[in-house]
């Protein structure tokens, strides 16, 4: 082995690879707003009773959780307009990985919200709170401090999972690397300096989650 | 020239999904030796292996499986000036990522046994090994089985990246068809339609190991 390695070529372009990095986290960031509301949404239908929502949804997730992402992306980005939507690579790697993190964060907060026993339920009633108030006060807080670890590592896989939509031609780090790639052929440098970034990301995201969960979540540090 | 049927199409892709489970379970075994070293290296008394160890699973786990196959495709061809095939790229990148994942898993279940098993181990005076292997691992595996196999379903999920870098499975046969044909919204529904028929299975196991397990203890 007699390569001399030059990281020359990632300093000078590192504008490049960070405009890929901010648009990587805005993609991220809306995907994971939108799936949180497919989530909760889908863990409404999921404990609601009603038995054909239940299926849909049950089969939504199984779907979802037992394909590949890189086949859904495509089949939104290329089926889709086989039925006349088109949508841009953007559009099409939000779209895609909502729904992805829709299903999983659905179980996920699912079993938040199992994970309350009935007699808090009750407990709230009897001592005259009315039903959105018990939810908001009794239920929510606790079943957010039972899930929260699992939320914050979907959160990260959701992340990670971004850098697949580059084979759509969405700009985002991954692409950005493929970019400076293609034109000076330092691909180590340049993958190692990508997955460093995307480490970053993820211990960025880790610290936030930490401070928070102490914040937030003091009430329920006697549980762990 | 043939005409891509139906059925045509449908073949074609059973037959790539034969390089799917070869490619799963080429990194479902390596990853697993590779993952239970790094598992040993997490729990030894050595700072510098647990360094070592920990800095690996860190690096697997918090990048990209996609970038971890361009590395090795890529990046050592460059590095060391040889020509990488997709299958061996892939094998490397797979092996590290699973490796990772299920030495975290693993190492899970054992800590979760109470401490007294190895102290027992060691007051009838087993040494580190025939504790490892005749009390602490026994134990372990019972509590590893269920997540190992869920995990099992991450790593078929996971050989779908090969293809970006032109190992020819089940998604690169598809993408392939696709471009000739254009039946897009049919050719990936019947790919994901394969997925799930392999995935499914292993995960309802998976799960109902989950329960019993739940249910035993």
């Amino acid at each position: 082995m007699n390569y001399s390695f030059d990281f020359s070529v990632v300093w000078e372009n590192i504008d490049i690879l960070l405009a890929g990095a901010w648009l990587t986290l805005k993609i991220s960031l809306v995907a994971i707003a939108f799936g949180l509301v497919i989530g909760v949404i889908g863990s409404l239908c999921r404990t609601s009773g009603n038995k054909i929502l239940n299926a849909i949804t049950l089969a939504y997730v199984e779907v979802i959780r037992n394909t590949p992402y890189l086949i859904q992306l495509f089949f939104i980005f290329f089926g889709l307009p086989n039925l006349g939507i088109k949508l841009s690579a953007e559009q099409a790697a939000i779209l895609s990985l909502a729904v992805n993190f829709g299903a999983y964060s659905t179980e996920i907060v699912r079993a938040g919200v199992e994970s309350i026993p009935q007699g808090q339920w009750e407990a709230g009633m009897a001592i005259g709170f009315k039903k959105l108030a018990i939810f908001r006060y009794i239920v929510i807080p606790p079943a957010l401090a039972n899930i929260y670890r699992a939320l914050v590592g979907q959160v990260i896989l959701a992340v990670l999972f971004t850098s697949i939509v580059s084979q759509i031609a969405a700009e985002d780090l991954t692409y950005a690397g493929d970019y400076l790639n293609s034109r000076t052929f330092r691909s180590f440098e340049i993958y190692f300096t990508v997955a460093l970034l995307y480490l970053a990301i993820v211990w960025l995201i880790k610290g936030v989650a930490f401070l928070i969960e102490n914040q937030a979540f003091k009430f329920a540090k006697y549980r762990r | 020239m043939d005409e891509f049927t139906l059925s045509r199409i449908f073949i074609n892709l059973i037959i790539a999904t034969k390089w799917t489970l070869i490619l799963s379970a080429i990194a479902f075994i390596g990853g697993g030796i590779v993952g239970f070293i790094v598992m040993l290296m997490r729990l030894s008394a050595s700072k510098w292996l647990r360094g070592v160890s920990f800095v690996y699973v860190e690096f697997f786990q918090g990048t990209p499986l996609l970038l971890q196959l361009f590395l090795a495709f890529f990046g050592l061809s460059v590095v060391f000036g040889i020509n990488l095939s997709p299958l061996v790229a892939a094998t490397l990148a797979l092996t590290g990522f699973t490796s990772a994942f299920l030495a975290d898993i693993w190492r899970g279940s054992i800590e979760s046994l109470p401490p007294g098993q190895w102290e027992a181990g060691s007051a009838i005076g087993f040494g580190y090994l025939k504790q490892m292997q005749l009390i602490i691992l026994p134990q372990a595996v019972k509590s590893a089985i269920a997540p190992t196999i869920g995990f099992l379903v991450q790593v078929i999920k996971g050989t779908s990246l090969a293809s970006i870098i032109g190992f020819t499975e089940l998604s690169r046969s598809a993408a392939l068809i696709n471009n000739v044909t254009l039946q897009s919204l049919l050719i990936f529904g019947l790919a994901g339609l394969i997925y799930f028929a392999v995935c499914y299975p292993l995960s309802t196991w998976s799960q109902y190991l989950e329960k019993k397990l739940a249910y035993e203890t």
